[in-house]
């Protein structure tokens, strides 16, 4: 199981928790979800913007700094 | 400038605007005043103070206040952020607004007002709703779930909890598209924008919220559904305010309701007047960027607003806190403050000639790269249309 994170708020998505309040349950892959889904928090990016979290930590700051 | 032998990390910055927060928080008491004023001259005209004080008073500390392009430097943003003293600040906004409305419900009842009094009242009290959305509007955008219930809380007076749906899910995703109700278009009134933006955005959040359910296997007509939970606590502060007052406030609490709509809806006009995004070679929409919003640094309104004219920082990121917001040089400026812009609208031809070449200098000369009023498209590219040929930037 994978996490995703928002590249514009840092928001993640946990392949493990899912989102349930979004409609996503636990164990939704990633891939599974409509590219078109924005981020529940700030609603700049989407699914499709996301991130894969581990092993990159890099990309955790990336949108930061405009 | 001073050298400093601190560390980088430890960079000394004063916020100059720390202490004036706390007048977002005053101003519920517009009513309050209105009456003082009444009492203290004796003269019923100032019931009708809470306008004067949004559309003249505001207006004028803007002009004469002048700017304030203080940014908070990066080293700094986040210990701002995470300094509760702020969110405090919009928290105490909550309780004013509700003594004041509460108040306003029992002048309107047991006061003795004519009629005319009572819809002067009545306007200044649809001023702090209004600006309760605004206040709902920095709350709602907030991760922490207890600011997203407050949000909803200042909601229910103008009865506009679907607000904060559309406007995270909605205007955020689609601003500066002709897709998004909430961006107005060159040419396009204020008059015209708001059954525009009024109705699509009451259409977009359903949408929302239909589509969210659906993913979980439910139907829309749920308690869940937060536009209808968001309603039921109008309904009930409605309910509540009408039983302790009588039914015969209705009227007034319609009216006020509908002058807080108006006045966040003027705001919204004048956010993102004529921007437009750019579509990329995968035929998506260029990612939002600071010129995409009309920014002001007009101290006045950004206090009582809570930076609301940081805008274009906003939509680049809507979850940053209001304090920690900054100004950008590549962002379009509006010549003066919201509350005065606000003015401007009323009369179309005054605004159009105030804003539309704003527009144009904006996108180098070429208008077909602004968001255009579909009726009015022809007309306005073969007006400015002839003095197009700057280059087109990418």
């Amino acid at each position: 199981m994978s996490r995703f994170i928002c590249p514009s708020c840092e928001y993640v998505y946990d392949e493990e928790l899912g989102d349930p309040r979004e409609g996503w349950p636990p164990g939704t892959r990633f891939d599974q979800i409509d590219p078109d889904w924005c981020c529940p928090d700030c609603g700049v990016r989407e699914q499709q913007d996301f991130e894969p979290l581990d092993g990159d930590s890099d990309h955790s700051r990336v949108g930061e700094a405009r | 400038m001073a050298v400093q032998s601190v560390p980088a990390t430890r960079v000394e910055w004063r916020d100059g605007k720390r202490y004036l927060w706390i007048m977002g928080a005053v101003m519920p008491l517009v009513p309050f005043a209105a009456w003082a004023l009444v009492a203290a001259t004796g003269l019923d005209l100032f019931w009708w103070f809470g306008p004067v004080f949004v559309f003249g008073i505001i207006p004028l500390v803007d002009l004469l206040t002048g700017l304030d392009r203080n940014n908070p430097p990066d080293e700094v943003i986040e210990s701002l952020e995470n300094d509760r003293y702020y969110r405090w600040v919009t928290y105490a906004f909550i309780p004013m607004q509700y003594v004041s409305l509460v108040w306003g419900a029992w002048m309107l009842s047991s006061g003795g007002l004519d009629v005319l009094d009572k819809i002067g009242l009545s306007l200044g009290i649809g001023m702090v709703a209004g600006i309760a959305i605004n206040t709902a509007h920095e709350l709602g955008h907030k991760k922490e779930q207890h600011e997203r219930w407050f949000a909803r809380i200042a909601l229910a007076q103008p009865f506009y909890g679907h607000f904060f749906i559309e406007h995270n899910r909605g205007h955020h995703v689609r601003v500066a598209t002709p897709e998004d109700p909430a961006s107005s278009r060159v040419g396009e009134t204020v008059w015209g924008f708001l059954p525009r933006t009024v109705r699509g955005s009451l259409e977009s959040a359903w949408g929302l919220e239909k589509r969210r359910l659906e993913r979980r296997g439910q139907s829309p007509w749920t308690l869940h559904n937060d536009v209808l939970n968001a309603w039921a606590m109008s309904v009930m502060l409605w309910g509540g305010l009408m039983l302790a007052f009588g039914w015969e406030i209705f009227p007034y609490l319609v009216v006020q309701a509908l002058v807080g709509i108006w006045l966040l809806e003027s705001v919204n006009y004048l956010e993102h007047y004529g921007m437009l995004r750019q579509r990329t070679e995968s035929g998506r929409y260029e990612r939002v960027n600071p010129s995409h919003s009309w920014n002001s640094n007009n101290i006045g309104t950004n206090v009582l607003l809570y930076h609301l004219q940081r805008h274009s920082d906003h939509h680049a990121n809507p979850t940053r806190r209001y304090q920690a917001l900054r100004d950008f040089k590549e962002s379009p400026v509006l010549p003066t403050g919201y509350a005065g812009m606000i003015v401007l609208t009323w009369v179309p031809a005054i605004w159009r000639r105030v804003m539309d070449k704003r527009v144009l200098a904006h996108f180098d000369g070429d208008i077909t790269r602004a968001n255009l009023h579909p009726r009015k498209r022809d007309k306005i590219i073969a007006r400015y249309g002839a003095r197009a040929g700057g280059a087109h930037a990418a």
